[in-house]
């Protein structure tokens, strides 16, 4: 069995007056795929949001509550959100390369982190990580062409690429495939099969099955709650709740 | 209700629709075609009154440069050339202009000749020093009467006491047209020189030259200044009360007469700091205090413009605020600022009252070569020379306008350009 890797415990989130999560507590192990799914609205992509503290972004955000990631608690004034979020890497929903060249979008991480010395290490980070994001060979005789030139999967793969390259041990991805076409999506999917045995990853999806087929463990939100959490196999095949069973079936959301 | 009738009703409607559609296009395209008619019955204006401002009149004297006259010998170093007794040898040339002259005669055919001939034929001498003791048919610029009247802007039909030139003028004028001593060419005074009293040397360089300056002021003043406020209030500051506050009267600011800021430099800039007045220093402060409010709404439209999912893509690799910003916001948001600073910079090369507040409506006979020199500026050369009486500065103004819009029409290309070039699309 393995660690937990982050560990939520009651968190609340505000916008403004309106509360958004009402007390999620939540353990994450290391080195598993763990999809947050629920229906729109329903506060996931706000709780993957404040694992990298991404949520500091709006102004009107209020988080309370405690989240340890490796026993360190985020929720906090003092945590270096920098170097939080250089453990943590995001992919977001819609592919948002940089435009700049293909080598830069993945250079840019390690080079403001000050991870290579030279042009040879550099050129060394971005080409794994861009064969451990699965798209190195389409893209090698290319590295100089902007990366918004790319298809919207290669793109999403650039990002996957981009996030790999700081060398982070948790992954967020928050609908990673929503804006891909299916092809496209079985390759992400694919790749964090691979992720998986390097990275803890956490995964925001609206599509069931995506969750069944990429998760280990999947967490069920409905309306700001945390209604059940479980090993996907008994989620998909045995919810304890109703709702969950209602939503996995297609009754609502 | 009944199929039929709803569809019929449909019908109906559908016309009434389409005939709204047609009468809001020819409403667009009226309004169209009566701006554009306005516009080149301007720029006709302008034209067909400045184009003879391009062309000078020029007049064929025979010069004697005889060394006694000049006091000069073939041996006589540079800077002794330089002093050469050269209006001698012009008045020598006058009077035997035409054979038989009497002395009153003289006095009037001199009349005919700019002051600046004098220049000419020195200049002439000193670029052919060879010429010495031997007589070279030289053309020196004639004087604007003249010019204005060979160019047809100044009648001869009307009495003599209200004329520039009198009637034995008229006559030597045209015995010299018909023995074609007397022609037409490229006016390369307008384009060298500086304002002078005399129309026929008043030139624009001097006030460009201002103006450029005037603008590099503005441009060195209020370009990072706009950048700087811009991308605090669009990225740092906190949304508060006295963030709104600034926000607010920032476009207030852009509102406010530029006379206002001429004032503002005339009380501070001149009687407080005691900058030299009449230069592009000051004026290009003033006019930078002016357009910033411009510069800054634009670089803030610019900056809001960049998709924010550029910025978290930033900050989730772990850049830090500041980087997230200079190394892909503001690299975005460029293009747009820049263009925002030349439409500001445009506004600010056609302001004329707040240069005449503080000075730069000054008569300046030098073209300027430094920020700290006295200088005229475009506009105000212009309202300068519609205000004199001279008939030769009339066509200068309209020529000068010509200047301005050429100028102006290519900062509004070098901003379309650098906005098709460099904008990037998401």
């Amino acid at each position: 069995m393995s660690n937990s890797k982050i560990l939520a415990n009651s968190v609340d989130v505000y916008y403004g007056s309106k509360q958004a999560l009402f007390g999620i507590s939540m353990d994450i192990k290391e080195k598993e795929v763990t999809a947050l799914i629920g229906p729109s609205g329903c506060g996931k992509s706000t709780f993957l949001r404040c694992i990298n503290r991404m949520n500091d972004l709006i102004e009107i955000c209020k988080v309370s509550g405690s989240i340890k990631v490796d026993n360190e608690e985020i929720i906090s004034d003092k945590t270096d959100v920098v170097s939080l979020r250089s453990k943590i890497g995001m992919v977001f929903q819609k592919p948002n390369p940089f435009p700049k060249s293909i080598f830069d979008n993945v250079a840019y991480g390690p080079t403001i982190h000050g991870l290579v010395d030279s042009k040879n290490d550099l050129e060394e980070i971005v080409h794994s990580s861009l064969k451990k994001a699965g798209l190195f060979d389409e893209v090698k005789d290319r590295l100089n062409e902007p990366g918004t030139s790319l298809s919207g999967g290669q793109q999403q793969r650039l990002c996957i690429a981009r996030a790999i390259a700081v060398n982070p041990e948790i992954i967020l991805m928050d609908e990673p495939c929503s804006a891909l076409d299916p092809i496209a999506t079985a390759i992400i999917e694919e790749l964090i099969d691979e992720l998986r045995l390097n990275y803890t990853i956490i995964i925001v999806t609206h599509s069931m099955q995506q969750a069944a087929r990429v998760s280990q463990k999947t967490c069920f939100f409905h309306l700001g709650e945390l209604i059940e959490t479980g090993e996907t196999n008994k989620i998909f095949t045995n919810p304890d709740n109703t709702k969950t069973q209602d939503y996995i079936t297609g009754r609502f959301g | 209700m009944n199929n039929s009738v709803a569809k019929e009703k449909i019908v109906s409607l559908r016309k009434k629709r389409s005939l709204e559609d047609m009468r809001f296009k020819y409403y667009g395209f009226t309004a169209m075609c009566l701006s554009l008619a306005v516009l080149v019955f301007l720029l006709y204006t302008i034209f067909s009154k400045g184009y003879t401002a391009f062309q000078k009149t020029i007049v064929l004297l025979e010069v004697d440069y005889n060394q006694d006259v000049l006091k000069l010998t073939p041996d006589s170093s540079d800077e002794e050339m330089e002093k050469g007794k050269f209006f001698r040898v012009k008045k020598q040339a006058i009077e035997n202009f035409f054979p038989d002259l009497s002395k009153s005669d003289i006095k009037l055919v001199k009349k005919l000749f700019s002051i600046n001939a004098d220049n000419e034929i020195k200049d002439y001498f000193l670029d052919n020093p060879e010429v010495i003791n031997t007589k070279q048919q030289i053309w020196v610029t004639a004087h604007s009467d003249v010019d204005q009247l060979l160019k047809g802007n100044s009648r001869r039909d009307v009495p003599e006491d209200r004329r520039k030139l009198n009637d034995i003028q008229l006559s030597y004028v045209d015995q010299l047209v018909e023995e074609n001593r007397v022609k037409q060419v490229f006016n390369n005074f307008f384009f060298t020189k500086a304002d002078s009293r005399h129309p026929e040397i008043a030139g624009v360089a001097g006030s460009f030259m201002g103006s450029l300056f005037t603008l590099f002021t503005v441009f060195i003043l209020s370009f990072p200044i706009a950048i700087g406020a811009s991308v605090y209030l669009e990225e740092f500051a906190p949304k508060n009360r006295i963030t709104e506050l600034i926000e607010v009267n920032i476009s207030n600011l852009a509102a406010v007469p530029s006379i206002v800021f001429g004032l503002l430099g005339l009380g501070v800039l001149l009687n407080v700091f005691g900058l030299p007045r009449s230069t592009p220093l000051v004026g290009g402060s003033v006019l930078a205090l002016m357009t910033l409010p411009t510069i800054i709404i634009a670089c803030r439209a610019s900056l809001k413009a960049v998709p924010p999912s550029i910025k978290e893509g930033a900050l989730a690799v772990g850049a830090t605020k500041t980087q997230a910003v200079f190394h892909h916001v503001v690299p975005l948001a460029l293009p747009g600022t820049l263009t925002g600073t030349i439409i500001g910079l445009a506004q600010a090369l056609g302001e004329t009252a707040p240069l005449i507040m503080i000075g730069m409506i000054a008569f300046i006979p030098n073209i300027p070569t430094g920020l700290t020199e006295p200088s005229a500026a475009l506009p105000v050369q212009i309202y300068l020379w519609v205000e004199s009486a001279e008939r030769g500065f009339q066509e200068k103004s309209a020529a000068a306008i010509m200047v301005i819009l050429i100028f102006l029409f290519m900062m509004n290309a070098i901003a379309v350009f650098l906005r098709n070039r460099f904008e990037r699309k998401w």
